[in-house]
């Protein structure tokens, strides 16, 4: 039996570049940096006072505000994109196929502003100060639940959680779920609210982030000689998937077709990828072994690249061992250098550039990529974004533990 | 008096979403008002910042309308 194709009929997000789809693409396109000082908080003592923050969200314009209050700010930002992925979509749940449509959206890290408050609740006035909403504002498969509740889909209900490749892992677990008969239709991908004084405070102590406090907008440098670390960002990335068939009876506008999926585990370190990129490279043959295509097919690769000394240059290995005597045809960019790491949401809004850059055939750029570091030279697409044709793009996803993911989408 | 009753009413739309003219003193919270109950730990909560008081558990659990809610602190309060 041949398996069932799954394509893409829906996009939504919320960025550091803008509140939707178009204004977060327009953004990328143009070049442009999300990354700005944080203001919500005194970051006097932190080592790092910059991210890549959602803008002038109103969260009235998604969600019945009784509700709000009951949702931390990563459940907020994946409810808004869902929902317009949903709407994008035109998909509707009715009596007959309510539970063949199904969810699968994540987060790296979850509600870490709401533990926080809770947490000092508990600490200054005692247990009964924490509020009821505590715990179901906080999880991770809230985003989901909510959704599950308001649109009545009946279907998989599910998310996973692997650090940074949290929407990476939802979209391609999705596609499965499809695929294997389980549902027609799924909602996928990851949200993430962790600009909070402890996201900026452990993952510095980490020495993750840069800590280029005086240029916000040049400290993603993905493969630059002078980048120091990764910029955090918040935000959401959600698709809708779809069964072909599916799809095309409804007459549902078709982005691009799901059509590989891989998975690796580096078996190495904590936070730390092997120099050689192995894990990174298992992952990504995966995905091209399941699209049964050739390395040489894929023409774009949205990468993981974070900007963190260690990783650019892993993942720059890894394509390099997948390419073999071709990596010099690799064109692979990082749309980090301008929206941030946005960890769990971070392979899903990277899922939904990768399935713009096939419809409009265009590869975006790597921002502050000035002079490329040594063992880093690759075609990154540096500065600007470039016209070219695109029938298969790859999207990487890296995570802390050392989990990989990768998603590879084709024209359809 | 008013007073307290205008408290515990702003307190109630706060809380849970309702609109003024819904928050007559007789309305149910859970029947009326639709809270559940989530809504109702957390509303009782709201009452205790905003008159600096503690409900034990088992008189929260009586109050079941707006009116209880005006009477339970008119009666620790006043």
């Amino acid at each position: 039996m041949s398996r069932r194709r799954v394509v893409v009929t829906g996009l939504g997000c919320l960025s550091p570049l803008g509140n939707d789809v178009a204004s977060t693409w327009s953004g990328i396109l143009a070049g442009k940096s999300g990354a700005s000082r944080i203001e919500k908080f005194d970051t006097e003592k932190f080592t790092t006072n910059f991210a890549c923050m959602v803008k002038g969200f109103d969260p009235a314009q998604y969600i019945n505000p009784k509700d709000t209050k009951k949702m931390d700010g990563f459940i907020q930002y994946g409810y808004a994109a869902a929902k317009e992925a949903i709407r994008d979509s035109g998909i509707e749940a009715t009596e007959s196929n309510a539970h063949r449509i199904g969810l699968a959206i994540g987060a790296g890290i979850g509600g870490l502003d709401t533990i926080e408050r809770n947490h000092d609740a508990l600490n200054k006035s005692g247990p009964r100060r924490v509020s009821p909403f505590f715990v179901p504002s906080a999880i991770i498969n809230m985003i989901a639940g909510y959704l599950s509740i308001d649109y009545g889909f009946k279907g998989p209900n599910i998310a996973i959680t692997t650090a940074c490749t949290t929407g990476t892992h939802n979209i391609g677990y999705a596609g499965r779920t499809i695929a294997y008969g389980d549902a027609d239709v799924m909602v996928a991908g990851g949200a993430e609210m962790a600009s909070t004084p402890l996201g900026i405070a452990g993952f510095g102590a980490a020495r993750a982030l840069s800590t280029r406090n005086d240029d916000p907008g040049r400290a993603s440098r993905p493969w630059d000689q002078d980048r120091d670390g990764f910029v955090l960002g918040d935000g959401a990335g959600v698709l809708v998937l779809e069964e072909y068939e599916h799809a095309k009876a409804r007459g549902a506008t078709i982005y691009a077709e799901l059509t590989g999926f891989g998975m690796s585990g580096d078996a190495y370190h904590m936070t730390s990828p092997p120099e050689t990129g192995a894990g990174a490279c298992a992952s990504m043959r995966n995905a091209v072994l399941d699209a049964k295509l050739n390395p040489l097919d894929v023409n774009y690769i949205n990468a993981h690249g974070t900007s963190t000394p260690a990783g650019d240059k892993a993942e720059t290995q890894a394509a390099k061992s997948l390419y073999g005597a071709d990596a010099d045809k690799i064109v692979m960019s990082s749309t980090k250098s301008m929206i941030g790491h946005l960890l769990g949401a971070a392979g899903a809004v990277e899922a939904i550039f990768s399935v713009l850059a096939i419809r409009d055939q265009v590869a975006p750029p790597t921002i502050n990529l000035d002079n490329p570091s040594e063992g880093c030279d690759l075609d990154y697409v540096p500065h600007t974004a470039r016209e070219m044709p695109i029938q298969h793009a790859l999207s990487n996803s890296f995570g802390f533990g050392g989990t990989n993911g990768t998603l590879i989408f084709s024209k359809v | 008096m008013s007073n307290i009753e205008d408290r515990v009413k702003k307190i109630v739309c706060e809380q849970l979403g309702a609109k003024e003219e819904d928050v007559t003193a007789k309305a149910s919270f859970v029947d009326d008002l639709g809270a559940d109950s989530l809504d109702t730990v957390n509303l009782v909560m709201a009452l205790e910042e905003e008159f600096e008081t503690e409900i034990p558990d088992e008189e929260s659990e009586k109050l079941g309308t707006v009116q209880d809610a005006i009477d339970y602190i008119n009666a620790h309060l006043g």
